[in-house]
């Protein structure tokens, strides 16, 4: 049994991404497989479940009471993060594909920052509300939806896929609402590729470690914290939870929406 | 190594277990298919989260923190009360133990209805360190322990009481169980604890202090099980920081007629298997032969 410490990290820069959306840089690198996350404790409030959106940084979406916290913190302060934690991407030799919706970009941007991701779709709800475009634009082949039609492809991520070839990916890696990658996974497995896509889930998070068994997928009891966050397609396909319902921090079944805070 | 031999049946205060290495309650314990998934890895029977009468969140995080052969917790005892009923649909008949708590005899009574005819044995929480009005509040008063204990006997379904190391003496509390019923004690929960972010200058979990597990803290739950074999007529169930075959076998010594294993499941979920294939062999004694022989 082997410590896993929770290091305090001074912000020192927070940049505004979208109006809902934050990253928040500290000032220590942690070494991590991109895909890797961290438990984020904001002192007072909770502790939190981030994917690393770069070796010393997180990018959140405000959504709850922890993540408002988060958003009230200014460069200065402390927070505590244990990091890394869980199972990455598992990369191939070969090409990637990044698909992502929404702040489900975070966990993929470090792909794009390694250059590992040789194409890299992503989807909003409006132009305002893309994340790194910009910067990702510089590192990949870029594609980009609205749900609004106000940039990019008017529709969804999932018909980006029709822009690329998914066939010539070796590696393809998802993150996004639940409903969302099920989309994508449902594409991959007409293609006969579901096992090549690398799915970033969330769920609600206790101890992050493995122990409590608060992010356990149904059926097969494998715990998002340990044994993923990233689970590939074909074992995604057997799972009776995906895309249908998640657990609340009680552990009651909540339908239509995946977990977090 | 000192080894057991494989029984056929084993039974282990009313309760029929497919072996000696139960998983201990609140450790992947959340959905029936987390505790499938332990007994197909070798649990030979697992006991779930604790279930109050009402749903509960818990703490706030953090709720965990790992250290050098040690744990520490406070997860205030989250759980989704009568809805974890439906959760047990995917175990069938194999050997779960719910673990249930409440603030006084009719909760108590209450939370063990719901589970008659589905599990086959309860497990009274009488000792977690950290839930107001719950745990260990109860589990250091004999006399609640007792009413507690009856309230839930009279089902006629196996209990066993799993009992507090925050108390002068832990045989009083256990003696109040076996009077009260209870067909096994188990002992130990966690110990009461803390530890401080030098950092961030606050406690290192959200609630504050919190309840100690894993390796530390076996020679304590050692020595709580060496009491109450001596004090005691029912079987003592040994938990508290096993994590090796070896670990087991001293347990079993001390009085344990079964162990509960539960933070070592961080060094791996396939931590059955490990300790089953030591812990067993064609050449090993009887539980029985060796059960209590260190007094």
């Amino acid at each position: 049994m082997k410590e896993i410490p929770s290091f305090p990290v001074k912000i020192t820069k927070i940049i505004e991404e979208t109006p809902g959306i934050k990253t928040f840089e500290f000032d220590r690198d942690f070494e991590f497989l991109p895909g890797q996350f961290c438990m984020v404790w904001i002192p007072g409030v909770d502790e939190i479940p981030m994917g690393l959106s770069s070796k010393n940084s997180i990018t959140v979406q405000k959504i709850g009471e922890a993540t408002s916290a988060l958003f009230n913190l200014k460069a200065g302060d402390l927070i505590g993060i244990k990091a890394p934690l869980g199972n990455g991407f598992s990369l191939k030799e070969g090409r990637t594909l990044a698909i992502a919706g929404g702040v489900g970009a975070a966990p993929l941007r470090p792909l794009a920052l390694l250059g590992i991701a040789d194409a890299f779709l992503l989807g909003a709800r409006t132009k305002e509300d893309l994340v790194y475009a910009e910067e990702l634009s510089e590192l990949t082949d870029l594609h980009i939806a609205t749900d609004d039609g106000t940039f990019g492809h008017h529709g969804f991520v999932t018909d980006l896929l029709s822009e690329v070839d998914p066939l010539s990916f070796d590696t393809i890696c998802v993150c996004g609402p639940e409903i969302m990658m099920a989309g994508i996974l449902r594409i991959l497995e007409s293609l006969g590729i579901a096992e090549k896509g690398q799915f970033s889930l969330v769920r609600y998070m206790k101890c992050g470690v493995g122990i409590c068994g608060s992010c356990c997928l149904d059926d097969d009891g494998l715990r998002v914290c340990r044994d993923g966050p990233v689970f590939t397609g074909d074992k995604l396909l057997k799972s009776s939870e995906f895309a249908k319902y998640s657990r609340d921090a009680s552990g009651r079944r909540i339908y239509g929406g995946s977990g977090g805070h | 190594m000192v080894a057991l031999i494989k029984e056929d049946k084993i039974s282990v205060g009313g309760v029929e277990t497919d072996n000696h290495l139960i998983l201990a309650a609140g450790v992947l314990g959340t959905t029936g298919a987390s505790l499938r998934r332990m007994l197909d890895l070798g649990a030979g029977a697992a006991v779930t989260k604790s279930i109050g009468p009402f749903p509960k969140e818990g703490h706030k995080g953090p709720c965990v923190y790992v250290m050098e052969g040690a744990v520490m917790n406070a997860m205030g005892l989250p759980n989704p009360s009568s809805d974890f009923v439906n959760e047990l649909e995917c175990l069938g008949g194999k050997p779960v133990i719910a673990s249930i708590f409440g603030a006084n005899p009719d909760e108590f009574s209450e939370v063990a209805s719901w589970f008659e005819g589905k599990v086959r044995g309860f497990e009274l929480n009488v000792s977690c360190p950290h839930a107001q009005g719950y745990g260990a509040q109860i589990g250091s008063d004999p006399d609640m322990v007792r009413e507690c204990t009856r309230a839930v006997a009279k089902t006629g379904v196996p209990t066993w009481v799993k009992l507090t190391p925050n108390v002068t003496d832990i045989t009083e509390i256990g003696i109040a169980a076996e009077e009260g019923g209870a067909s096994a004690v188990v002992a130990i929960n966690t110990v009461k604890a803390l530890r401080i972010s030098t950092g961030l200058r606050r406690p290192l979990l959200g609630n504050g202090t919190g309840g100690l597990s894993g390796p530390a803290v076996f020679p304590i739950a050692l020595r709580c099980v060496w009491e109450l074999y001596e004090a005691l007529s029912i079987p003592v169930v040994g938990c508290g920081g096993v994590s090796s075959a070896d670990n087991v076998i001293e347990m079993i010594m001390a009085g344990a007629s079964a162990v509960e294993i539960g933070s070592a499941v961080l060094d791996g979920v396939d931590i059955f298997e490990k300790i089953s294939s030591e812990l067993y062999s064609d050449e090993g004694e009887k539980i029985g032969d060796i059960l209590g022989c260190a007094h």
